[in-house]
């Protein structure tokens, strides 16, 4: 094996991040030589977690240089690990106490309007992106990953999921894609991840593959939470497979589509209105709803658009999307209100579900409103309205009260 | 060191003299009221003064050797062009070329730009500064390199020591884009046009000697004017006295960060909810990429309800003055322009009030514009879990920015400091701050984008946001969550030499900036 080796991010702009590269000697014991913006506050700190780690991983003899830019200690313990893995063979891992905080499941049906993806080997933008309350935070170790940078990605990913606060967002992986992903499923099955995103996904049996995988390391570590599984199709193919995937599993519980890979697919690219990619988004909004789960659409990518982003969201609302991919987190808000029904769909909304309980309780079978008949689809949807209403907070749990009394 | 040292009203350690005179601990807030005359400046006649009012000197050196210039002088200067300022260096470019020692530099604020200053403060040319330290001069200050001992006052606090006598300012430079030949000076036209020149209005009136520098001479009358002509000694044509577009720095663009814009909607909705955002409202927002923000989010709610705001305080920039242009405000009190726009409006917008630190923030005047404003929003290097908050020094303990208009501001009917709750892995809430700038009792509420605080104090504060869905939380909860993340931070070591003072607006000491231990 080799004797010099390093991991993570500097130079200019780099923030929270460290730096780190070990050198392995023969002999003359542990140098480390400590470069950091906090190093007054924080130099015994960073001294002390590193030879922590050095001697967890029985590294007698070793020049260790960091270059912290404010790091926090689950990113440099990371950074060390996975510096210390291209240099020694072990089984062993490192790991900081689970943040209690972080141990919680999250529901099949539960909102999924918007997903934030974050780079899985940035640090900065990982801290606070709880505090902007999306659906689901994304850890990405494809696309967002240089492929140099993917190994020390999945140790920085896996100390993410247990010592990073989520705030409560549904804590998702974007793993690569099958069979390489597989490989990723060890650094986050275990610590509670509750669903993971399978890219370019063509087939049911990559859905297995992931779950048979799943299964065995639960089996390891006796682990007995759900993993939902959210698929993403971004090729002709996956399009034309979609059912069958949407039913590959019973923990599928939501497919996603990716249109910048899906429109290099078919040879033509993505535009504002988006009429090259109306099939592949009609078709796998029916595929979902066929196999009864949530139909989730692509990322917006000009982020400084809102006015586009508002118009994105309400023809993907139209098209029957239940929610989207976010790559910033001011889109947030904008995603949930326009997914969420409008004041005007809840009013409306409210009006139905209130004349069916009034026809019901007088033994009617024939629901109207004025002179309107009121067909049971139309009563369906009125009351999914509501149900979102007030799972978004729009209204609240008495509202049939307030209704009567206004 | 020979001075003696003191516990002042918040139990920091003073040192009662600075510089060979005598001081006064800060004995709290409105405490302190010094009685007697104030200062007056010398008396001069007019008959010794060209009667055709032309009053041009050919250089800055010329004019400087007329002032009298010697060993020891008070000199100032001041920031109106902020990152652009030309002036202050040649000032001393000039002493050190006449063999000059010990001067004491009195800048309204001190830039980045102005770095090249420690080798005069390094050879000698410079004593010490009272002002602001800002970057690497504050830096070469927390190494006890400089000379003597820097006094760090606010704008108001600039004022106040003048009119006390404390600063007797030997010769004012005054950096105008347009002046004439009697020293009639403004700062809203010419090339170089910067905006206001009122942190200038002080020395103007009260410095023994006043030199007006342009690169715009226009025949007499230059009206209107900022500063008065009849103050003036003399006049000095250069060919470039400011770089304006370098008036706009860093902190005066609005942010595009997320966590940034995080606070300032937080912030803007905090305000909503206590009834602050009414027809009529007044408000001030500093300097800083999220106070310049929450501005936009108000302009939003007046526009959404079909209200104004009666006026604004403070810095003015493109988003004020788009509020003025819109009708979302009556006026806007400029104490100084951080923008083109700003500059632009001055001369264009009748509602665009020049004001200055007399009418702001000055203690010893008879009221103060800064107490009536109904909100107020700061920044703050650090805040401790008494609301105690710092301006001028980072955890490290090294000195790197000025007050500014900060601890004059914080007088206003609710004061709020929008702060993350850490940066990088330092926590920016902490249990005492390394050093005083404004006392607890005067900030009202801490937002960060793990939650917000609410000064218990403010019994009236914490009753209206009761049922609010904004995150309520105490200040020791955002200490915890804060060391949580990043964990408790060593504290700086210092030795026992004070390299500066910061003043209360007052005149009296609040706390003193130590000397790093590198040891």
């Amino acid at each position: 094996m080799t004797t010099v080796a390093s991991s993570g991010n500097k130079g200019k702009g780099v923030r929270s991040d460290c730096f780190v590269s070990i050198e392995i000697t023969q002999n003359g014991g542990i140098e480390i030589i400590l470069e950091s913006k906090v190093k007054l506050m924080f130099g015994k700190s960073i001294l002390q977690i590193t030879n922590e780690i050095l001697a967890f991983f029985e590294i007698k003899n070793a020049k260790v240089t960091i270059e912290d830019t404010g790091a926090l200690l689950f990113v440099i313990a990371a950074r060390l690990e996975a510096t210390i893995k291209q240099l020694i063979k072990t089984d062993k891992e490192f790991l900081l106490p689970f943040l209690s905080q972080n141990n919680y499941q999250t529901a099949k049906d539960q909102n999924r309007f918007s997903r934030l993806y974050l780079p899985g080997n940035s640090p900065s933008l990982m801290l606070n992106a709880g505090v902007h309350k999306p659906n689901g935070i994304i850890l990405d170790l494809e696309d967002a990953v240089a492929p140099d940078k993917k190994f020390e990605a999945s140790f920085l990913v896996r100390n993410a999921l247990r010592n990073l606060d989520f705030y409560g967002a549904e804590r998702m992986v974007r793993i690569n894609q099958v069979p390489k992903g597989l490989d990723d499923l060890d650094f986050i099955v275990p610590h509670n991840v509750n669903l993971i995103l399978v890219p370019k996904c063509e087939s049911a049996d990559q859905i297995h593959q992931v779950n048979n995988k799943i299964e065995k390391i639960n089996k390891k570590y006796n682990l007995t939470g759900n993993i939902w599984l959210m698929p993403i199709v971004e090729s002709a193919l996956g399009v034309i497979k979609s059912f069958e995937i949407a039913t590959a599993a019973p923990n599928v519980v939501a497919m996603a589509i990716g249109l910048e890979d899906y429109t290099a697919d078919l040879g033509t690219r993505r535009t504002a209105e988006g009429i090259e990619s109306l099939f592949a988004r009609s078709q796998v909004v029916n595929a979902c709803r066929a196999a009864g789960i949530q139909p989730i659409d692509s990322v917006f990518s000009d982020v400084m658009d809102m006015e586009g982003l508002k118009n994105n969201v309400l023809n993907s609302k139209a098209l029957g999307f239940d929610g989207m991919g976010c790559i910033h987190p001011r889109q947030i808000v904008v995603i949930h209100e326009n997914y969420a029904p409008a004041p005007a769909e809840i009013e409306k909304a409210k009006k139905i579900v209130i004349a069916f309980d009034e026809a019901t309780a007088k033994g009617l079978g024939v629901v109207s409103l004025g002179t309107k008949m009121i067909d049971p689809p139309v009563v369906k949807r009125a009351q999914n309205t509501i149900d979102l209403a007030l799972k978004t907070g729009k209204i609240n749990q008495n509202w049939k009260e307030e209704q009567h009394v206004s | 060191m020979s001075a003696n040292f003191v516990k002042n009203a918040l139990g920091r350690l003073v040192p009662t003299e600075v510089n060979g005179v005598p001081q006064v601990p800060y004995m709290g807030v409105g405490k302190h009221k010094p009685t007697g005359r104030k200062y007056a400046p010398q008396i001069v006649s007019c008959s010794d003064f060209p009667d055709d009012g032309n009053k041009t000197v050919a250089t800055l050196k010329d004019a400087l050797i007329k002032s009298g210039l010697r060993d020891g002088n008070v000199i100032s200067t001041h920031h109106h062009f902020r990152n652009g300022d030309l002036v202050a260096i040649q000032i001393f470019d000039i002493a050190k070329e006449l063999g000059i020692k010990d001067l004491v530099w009195v800048p309204s604020a001190s830039f980045e730009c102005q770095a090249v200053l420690t080798k005069y403060l390094e050879d000698g040319t410079i004593h010490h500064i009272e002002g602001s330290m800002n970057g690497s001069l504050g830096r070469f200050t927390s190494q006890g390199k400089m000379k003597g001992t820097g006094i760090l006052r606010s704008h108001g606090g600039r004022y106040q020591a003048i009119q006390d006598g404390e600063v007797v300012i030997d010769i004012a430079v005054i950096a105008a884009p347009t002046a004439d030949a009697f020293g009639n000076a403004t700062g809203d036209r010419g090339p170089a046009a910067c905006g206001l020149l009122g942190f200038a209005l002080a020395d103007s009136q009260y410095a023994n000697k006043v030199i007006v520098v342009t690169d715009n001479i226009v025949p007499f009358p230059c009206y209107p004017w900022q500063i008065q002509g009849n103050y003036v000694d003399h006049v000095v044509v250069v060919d470039k006295v400011g770089i304006p577009e370098k008036i706009v720095s860093g902190t005066t663009e609005v942010t595009k960060s997320p966590d940034r814009l995080l606070l300032a909607e937080w912030t803007a909705q905090f305000c909503d909810e206590a009834g602050i955002i009414k027809d009529g409202f007044s408000f001030q927002a500093g300097a800083g990429g999220t106070a310049l923000s929450i501005g936009i989010y108000f302009a939003e709610i007046l526009r959404e309800r079909g209200m104004k705001s009666r006026w604004a305080r403070g810095g003015s920039n493109k988003y004020l003055v788009k509020m003025l242009e819109e009708g979302l405000l009556d006026y806007i009190l400029d104490g100084q322009t951080f923008d083109l726009d700003g500059v632009r409006s001055m001369r264009e917008n009748e509602g665009h009030v020049n004001t200055s630190p007399f009418t702001s923030y000055n203690y010893h005047g008879k009221g103060n514009f800064a107490s009536m404003v109904d909100v107020v929003i700061l920044g703050a290097t650090e805040v401790d879990v008494n609301f105690n908050a710092n301006v001028v020094t980072h955890s490290d303990g090294v000195l790197l920015h000025g007050i500014g208009g900060w601890q004059n501001c914080i007088a206003s009917k609710c004061t709020i400091l929008p702060i993350p709750l850490f940066r990088d892995r330092m926590p920016v809430v902490r249990d005492e701050v390394t050093t005083i700038c404004g006392p607890g009792e005067l900030i009202d509420v801490i937002v960060t984008e793990r939650g917000i605080a609410i000064n218990p104090l403010r019994k009236d504060l914490i009753e209206k946001m009761k049922n609010s869905k904004l995150p309520i939380k105490t200040i020791e909860q955002l200490k915890q969550e804060a060391e949580a993340i990043c964990g408790i931070p060593d504290k700086p070591k210092f030795t026992n030499k004070p390299v500066a003072v910061v003043k209360w607006v007052d005149g009296t000491i609040i706390d003193t900036v130590w000397e790093i231990d590198n040891t």
